[in-house]
């Protein structure tokens, strides 16, 4: 198949940026969207020109590195689809397509279609584990923990990071990122010690990073190569009220 | 070179308590004042990291990717081996302690692996207490599946993600600690070499990846969990950085290689479907345990699938292997796919396939059940492939995997330049000559939680580093030289890319030193590979600058290093003339087609060292003795 795109090409973070048009000729269906922009890089360099930039690692859906803006939608077309599973016979021959980098104001442009994301890092820094440092864990049976808690903690467990959540807020808002570790750690009985300090500590600092409020738009779920559901952010939303309403203990503050 | 295993002597339960107890220890006070460097965040370099920091050492973790929680780990789908006997199945340490040597085809240190064995319970313990969640019974229990290999239930998985849910409760461990300033973070910050100071590993020089920027850190230590080399065949299915750059860059520094020519074939991975095809996609082995493993009785025989009567099929493994059956070892399976594919019975495009068939299992258990067990995974083969696999058979091919080999280290997991250690997937300790399903993840985190925490302790308590200097005349010269090369590689300006250099080196791998290797094929491949080499640093293109991101850049450093790796293990491959696990020579093998190894001549440990003449690395053995598993012929049947 033949295709147009066109692909936001940026030098450097402070560069100014703008849509490139790249003719895309005899691209097979079975080719990954990402293998496809590796044989348009191909061509790029073979003609002398700089290659565009792209994250992407694992392919296989789960490392969370591939972030592609596509036609406007994060992750393109195919709902619960990472950009790097994503393949071209979902595109029509002819077909012109826009490839962006996720945008947002917590993810600086890098370059070319290569966002930072360290802020996502820095929200679990923030409170999203259990402090159970190596050697003190008592055996993995010593607490039951019922199927159905389990189920529900891994389908909020799997998210794998890549922030399309946030790129496809019109907030700008990592509420879905937060909630689903939020979630994750407050069903388990591992997570409840932690469970309210957790909540405030992330949401706090989801704020300081620069990412906007929660006003359920639906669009994160939408976008979520993992299908996560807001009800994680019902759920983070209880959570944080309750730490809000509970006095830090001196030891807590003492920590922090 | 000295190649001094340090196995402490007792029996081997005792040896590893034993050990611990003589061990040096850092006193508490004075950890803080220790640096200790951690490349990689998998799950060796990641727990490494997290733990070291817990104790008190200053830690200094780099991985390549824009977040350490994306490391190649996270990939890992069907699960992690501890030997908790929770299944009253007859399993024990001792039991998992003696498939992992038998299924190693007895190239493995025993001591090391028994370690590992007693260190899995703990593992599993630590992992729930992160709040990992591993998969339940209705009880509330852990639950349990098989895998290749093992006659026993001990596999803990989280649905077809376990490598995800481990790494980020790793990970999580690990941001913990960067938060309380005990681990410094630098991700897209790739370590280009070594600093080797008075003969001891003294810091990296590491390029970060946005600007370019190349510079030194120091420490009183360094870990390497840099993961395998599979990707030296260019397609596996590893992640598409995976390299083998930080560990080849210390082997140029003084670290002995040991066994590169290990190499494990994956049996069930997505056939190749064209040119463009840029990495393969593992379809879990615990697929496995529901799936039939079969093709076409006659060659040629081009029918669908659904339309080849029973009689007319021929389930190989079953027949081949009655007690493992579709169970049989990685490098087992994989042989027999291939056996069976060039005798013109293979399936699907190029007749390179073999089916997998759940239609048995889906009559006895139901679609829903099989939904349950591997649901993502249909999911993601029906995507590659667009054939739904409850209707009809996948269709699967060997793929490169892992790599058994790595650097030689000591039971102390400390490679032949002191004070660098390695880990994880790294190293070349626990596995020998093939690896056991959801074992890596195992021995990843044992390494990285349980034992490099203690051994560094006894490494610094007896070495006392002396603080360096970062103007100190090595780290000026070895910084230099790293931007030598990076600027030798932008200046050629030639006219092939990158990945059609990888390209051309992976198919040279894959056809003379793949699944099958003989001694002709192995030196074509020594005498096509520093040919290729050669041409490299002549035509290779690489656009931009060494000030910015520059992702051809990247590969071009990595791939100049397989460049010189691919042609270690053709040449190790040749010198082992045998044939063990991963390593098969056509010259060595029994009369219905198993491996045939020689123990009289092979049984060591062959451990390279870098002379500075690619074409004459100096070969260092270390002897194999097995006390506790007696040396047989490994048999499936
Ligand atoms: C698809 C797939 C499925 C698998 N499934 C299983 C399974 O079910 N069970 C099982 O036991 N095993 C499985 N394995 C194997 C297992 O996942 C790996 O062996 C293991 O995770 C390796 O972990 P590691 O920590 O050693 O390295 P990795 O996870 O590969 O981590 C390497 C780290 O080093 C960093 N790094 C590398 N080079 C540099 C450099 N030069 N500078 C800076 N940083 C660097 C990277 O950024 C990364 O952080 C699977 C492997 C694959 C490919
Ligand atoms: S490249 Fe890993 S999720 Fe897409």
């Amino acid at each position: 198949m033949n295709l147009t795109l066109h692909v936001w090409r940026q030098a450097g973070p402070d560069a100014p940026g703008r849509m490139v048009r790249y003719e895309a000729a005899d691209i097979s269906p079975d080719m990954s969207f990402l293998e496809m922009l590796d044989v348009v890089n191909e061509r790029l360099m073979q003609t002398g020109d700089s290659p565009i930039a792209f994250d992407h690692d694992c392919r296989e859906g789960i490392c969370g590195s591939c972030s592609l803006m596509i036609n406007g939608v994060a992750h393109g077309p195919n709902p619960g689809t990472a950009t790097c599973q994503l393949h071209m016979r979902s595109f029509a021959d002819g077909d012109e397509i826009h490839i962006e980098p996720w945008r947002a104001r917590a993810f600086p442009v890098v370059r070319d279609l290569v966002v930072d994301r360290a802020a996502l890092d820095r929200i679990i820094a923030a409170g999203g584990f259990v402090s159970a440092a190596t050697g003190s864990a008592p055996d993995g049976n010593a607490t039951l923990i019922p199927k159905d808690t389990v189920d529900t903690a891994m389908d909020a467990a799997q998210c794998i990071g890549c922030g399309a959540c946030v790129a496809a807020c019109p907030n700008g808002s990592a509420s879905l990122f937060t909630a689903a570790k939020i979630t994750h750690l407050g069903l388990l009985p591992q997570g409840q010690p932690e469970r309210l300090q957790r909540a405030r500590r992330m949401v706090e600092r989801m704020d300081i990073e620069g990412f906007g409020g929660c006003t359920l738009y639906g669009e994160c779920q939408e976008a979520c190569p993992k299908m996560i559901s807001i009800d994680t952010i019902t759920r983070m939303n209880r959570d944080f009220l309750r730490a809000s309403m509970t006095p830090v203990r001196a030891a807590v503050a003492e920590s922090d | 070179m000295e190649l001094r295993s340090r196995v402490p002597g007792g029996p081997i339960e005792r040896k590893w308590d034993t050990h611990r107890f003589e061990m040096k220890l850092v006193n508490p006070a004075n950890k803080r004042k220790h640096t200790v460097i951690v490349v990689g965040s998998g799950l060796a370099g990641g727990a490494a990291a997290a733990s070291m920091s817990e104790l008190g050492y200053q830690v200094k973790c780099f991985c390549f990717q824009d977040s350490p929680r994306r490391a190649h780990s996270i990939a890992a789908q069907g699960g992690i081996n501890a030997a908790k006997n929770y299944r009253n199945d007859g399993d024990s340490i001792y039991r998992l302690f003696y498939d992992t040597v038998k299924g190693g085809d007895f190239r493995s240190r025993e001591a090391n692996v028994y370690r590992l064995a007693q260190i899995s319970v703990e593992i599993i313990d630590q992992c729930v207490a992160q709040g990992v969640p591993f998969a339940r019974e209705y009880g509330g229990l852990l639950a349990n599946r098989s895998f290749g290999g093992a006659q026993v239930s001990r596999t803990f998985y989280a649905r077809g993600q376990t490598g995800q849910q481990l790494l980020l409760g790793c990970y999580q461990a690990l941001e913990k600690e960067v938060a309380r300033g005990g681990v410094t973070m630098f991700p897209r910050t790739e370590m280009l070499d070594l600093i080797v100071i008075e003969g001891r590993a003294r810091g990296i020089v590491a390029r970060d990846l946005v600007t370019g920027r190349v510079s030194t850190h120091l420490a009183d230590a360094v870990v390497l969990g840099t993961g395998g080399y599979g990707n030296v065949f260019y397609l596996s299915t590893n992640a598409k950085g995976s390299n083998a750059t930080a560990i080849w860059r210390a082997h140029k520094r003084g670290a002995a290689f040991a066994n590169p020519c290990y190499t494990q074939i994956h049996p069930t991975c997505i056939p190749v479907s064209g040119e463009y095809q840029s990495k393969l996609t593992l379809m879990s082995e615990s697929l496995r345990n529901d799936g039939r493993v079969w093709v076409p009785l006659r060659g040629g025989d081009r029918r669908p699938p659904g339309e080849v009567p029973e009689a007319e099929r021929d389930y190989y493994l079953e027949r081949r292997y009655p007690s493992f059956g579709n169970l049989v070892p990685r490098d087992v399976a994989s042989r027999a796919a291939k056996s069976v594919c060039d005798e013109g019975r293979g399936v699907g495009p190029g007749g390179l396939g073999v089916y997998l068939d759940f239609a048995d299992a889906i009559r006895r258990v139901g679609a829903g059940t099989i939904r349950e067990r591997y649901g993502n995974l249909f999911e993601m083969y029906q995507r590659i492939t667009d054939e739904n696999p409850y209707e009809v058979p996948m269709r699967i091919f060997p793929a490169v995997h892992y790599t058994m080999g790595g650097l030689w280290v000591d039971y102390n997991l400390m490679s032949t330049i002191p004070g660098l250690h390695v880990i994880g997937e790294a190293n070349f300790s626990d596995h020998g000559a093939n690896r056991l399903g959801a074992s890596a993840l195992m021995q990843g985190l044992a390494d990285g939680y349980f034992i490099v925490p203690s051994t560094i302790s006894d490494y610094l308590a007896s070495a006392h580093p002396t603080p360096v200097d970062p103007s100190h005349p090595e780290c000026r010269r070895v910084e230099a030289e790293v931007a030598e090369r990076t600027r030798r590689l932008l200046a050629i300006r030639g006219k092939r890319t990158v990945d059609s250099f990888h390209r051309e080196l992976g198919s040279i791998m894959w056809d003379k030193c793949g699944m099958a290797r003989n001694a002709a094929g192995l030196n074509e491949a020594l005498r096509r590979i520093p040919e290729l080499r050669e041409e490299f640093w002549r035509n290779l293109n690489v656009p931009g600058s060494d000030a910015e991101l520059n992702q051809a850049l990247e590969k071009a450093g990595r791939v100049a290093d397989f460049l010189e790796l691919g042609e270690l293990i053709c040449r190790d491959a040749l010198h082992r003339e045998e044939s063990c696990g991963g390593h098969f020579r056509e010259e060595y093998q029994t009369e219905d087609g198993e491996a045939r190894r020689d123990d009289a001549r092979f049984g060591y440990v062959a451990a390279w060292e870098y002379t500075g003449d690619l074409a004459a690395p100096r070969l260092g053995k270390e002897p194999l003795e097995f006390e506790y598993v007696h040396l047989a012929q490994r048999s499936y049947k």
